[in-house]
């Protein structure tokens, strides 16, 4: 039964922590993140969870609490934002070697310098290989949605993967919208108890987590994250798919909008699609055979459903809110060149755009539709 | 590496589920200095068993019977304690029956 309410993303990812009621919630607050903590941080004080809150010194310090209670068998959520974020590296890394499903919402913003407190996705794309499973959200409805299907997929055996639900810092964080909700028995329901495979506090079965792991057995772990993050894919469609079935809004790998016939397909993340969007109907309007593809899921990478859905394209620009630093390009337009290897012949111009939260206004994203190549364009940059 | 087992047959993420395993691993091959003791001198006041980061002071009935080699690193921590001086490091190549304590070398594998 779905409610429907007008909620800011951070609001609405607050909402969903509140109903998910996590055992453990370590976290320092950052800007764009602040509000969403905050919010939490009420519901704590009001009784509404039972959550234990950790105000910790650092988000060096939240990453590892995050990891000491989910290893000892808690179910453990906390959120932050860019530096924030670039504090915790370390233990991030560690959360998904581990193999500890900590969801942890990341609400984008520009990494320093110089300082910018705005969205870009230079934040989670600097982690993007550091093996936890991101899925970005459009608007507060997906800010939602995502953060209650991350439970699911981090914790199903097949996964045991943290996972990052993201959204866009202040275009979505801070903006209202109409959004739906579940009552909170469905998602109580809905999210069920974590059930561990060897929580530390099981005394009567004593376990070491985070032993020396040289030549002899490294590489075999990693390769046991690897083929997680493969099998991931069928939990991520699957959870997807029931949740849908929940709620009437059923999720994927992305959302192909218009693509069908399209020669010139617009490929990009979060809050851009929805200016992507519009102006695709526009240009549709004009005449032209345009589309775009909104990725939701960039860690795994779907790579062949990629190629499957937009290779026949004529021509198509990956739009990146984060720069390389390669001299090439941006990390998504490298990854979707990849999987268009050897199965499309499609012209691909790489765009960056919107960095430390330029914005992206419909004319810019009309200039998008127009690039060609195949090279590398910063687009709404001053020469 | 031939009988090290495959990554579908070890636990998830480097965990060990065994308890109590440091045991099975050997690293008396650190050691380059050997604690030896004269018990014609020592008067098994037990501060070598008190203070052995490792554990490796062998105790009977109270007294002090000798070392434990496969795990003692040769700190040198009981030799520095022992009020009766009755400790002393000696360079492993030197040590009588090094041979034996040099086997450890190659037993550097987890249990």
């Amino acid at each position: 039964m779905n409610r429907i309410v007008a909620l800011t993303g951070n609001e609405a990812a607050a909402e969903a922590m509140r109903q998910i009621d996590p055992d453990v919630v370590p976290a320092y607050p950052i800007t764009p993140q602040t509000e969403l903590m905050h919010k939490f941080a009420e519901f704590v004080a009001d009784g509404l969870v039972k959550t234990e809150m950790i105000l910790v010194e650092s988000e060096h310090s939240a990453m590892s609490a995050a990891v000491g209670a989910c290893a000892a068998g808690a179910r453990v959520m906390t959120a932050t934002s860019a530096n924030g974020l670039a504090l915790m590296w370390e233990i991030v890394y560690i959360a998904a070697s581990l193999r500890l499903p900590v969801v942890m919402t990341v609400v984008n913003r520009a990494l320093s310098g110089p300082i910018n407190i705005h969205c870009d996705h230079s934040d989670t794309m600097g982690c993007r290989d550091s093996g936890w499973i991101q899925l970005y959200g459009e608007n507060p409805q997906e800010a939602y949605d995502n953060i209650l299907q991350a439970v699911r997929i981090a914790e199903h055996p097949d996964v045991l993967l943290p996972v990052m639900p993201t959204f866009d810092g202040f275009i979505i964080s801070h903006t209202i919208e109409r959004l739906e909700v579940l009552e909170d028995g469905e998602v109580k329901h809905y999210v069920g108890e974590r059930k561990p495979l060897h929580p530390l506090l099981d005394v009567a079965h004593p376990v070491t987590y985070g032993p020396l792991d040289l030549q002899d057995y490294y590489f075999e772990h990693k390769k046991q994250q690897a083929e997680a993050m493969v099998r991931a894919r069928e939990v991520v469609r699957a959870v997807g798919r029931e949740y849908g079935a929940l709620t009437g809004r059923e999720y994927g790998f992305f959302d192909a909008y218009r693509t069908g016939d399209a020669e010139e397909i617009v490929v990009c993340l979060g809050s851009a699609a929805g200016t992507m969007k519009a102006v695709a109907d526009a240009l549709r309007g004009e005449g032209r055979k345009v589309g775009v593809l909104k990725l939701r899921m960039f860690r795994p990478f779907p790579a062949d459903e990629i190629a499957e859905a937009i290779g026949r394209a004529k021509r198509i620009v990956v739009l990146d809110r984060a720069e390389g630093f390669n001299a090439v390009g941006g990390p998504l337009g490298a990854e979707v060149k990849a999987a268009l290897y050897g199965r499309s012949s499609a012209e691909v111009v790489n765009c960056i755009y919107g960095l430390g939260g330029r914005d992206l206004s419909p004319e810019l994203a009309r200039a998008a539709f127009d690039l060609s190549g195949p090279r590398t364009v910063h687009l709404g940059v001053r020469e | 590496m031939a009988d090290e087992k495959g990554y579908r047959d070890i636990p998830l993420g480097g965990l060990i589920l065994e308890a109590g395993n440091a045991v099975g691993y050997k690293t008396g091959g650190w050691r380059t200095y050997r604690p030896q003791v004269d018990k014609g001198t020592c008067t098994d006041c037990l501060q070598c068993w008190l203070l052995c980061p490792d554990s490796c002071i062998d105790v009977e009935d109270g007294r002090m019977t000798g070392y434990d080699y496969d795990h003692c690193k040769g700190c040198g921590i009981c030799a520095h304690i022992c009020p009766a001086k009755a400790i002393s490091m000696v360079l492993e190549t030197d040590a009588p029956g090094a041979a034996d304590a040099r086997g450890c070398f190659g037993s550097k594998k987890k249990a």
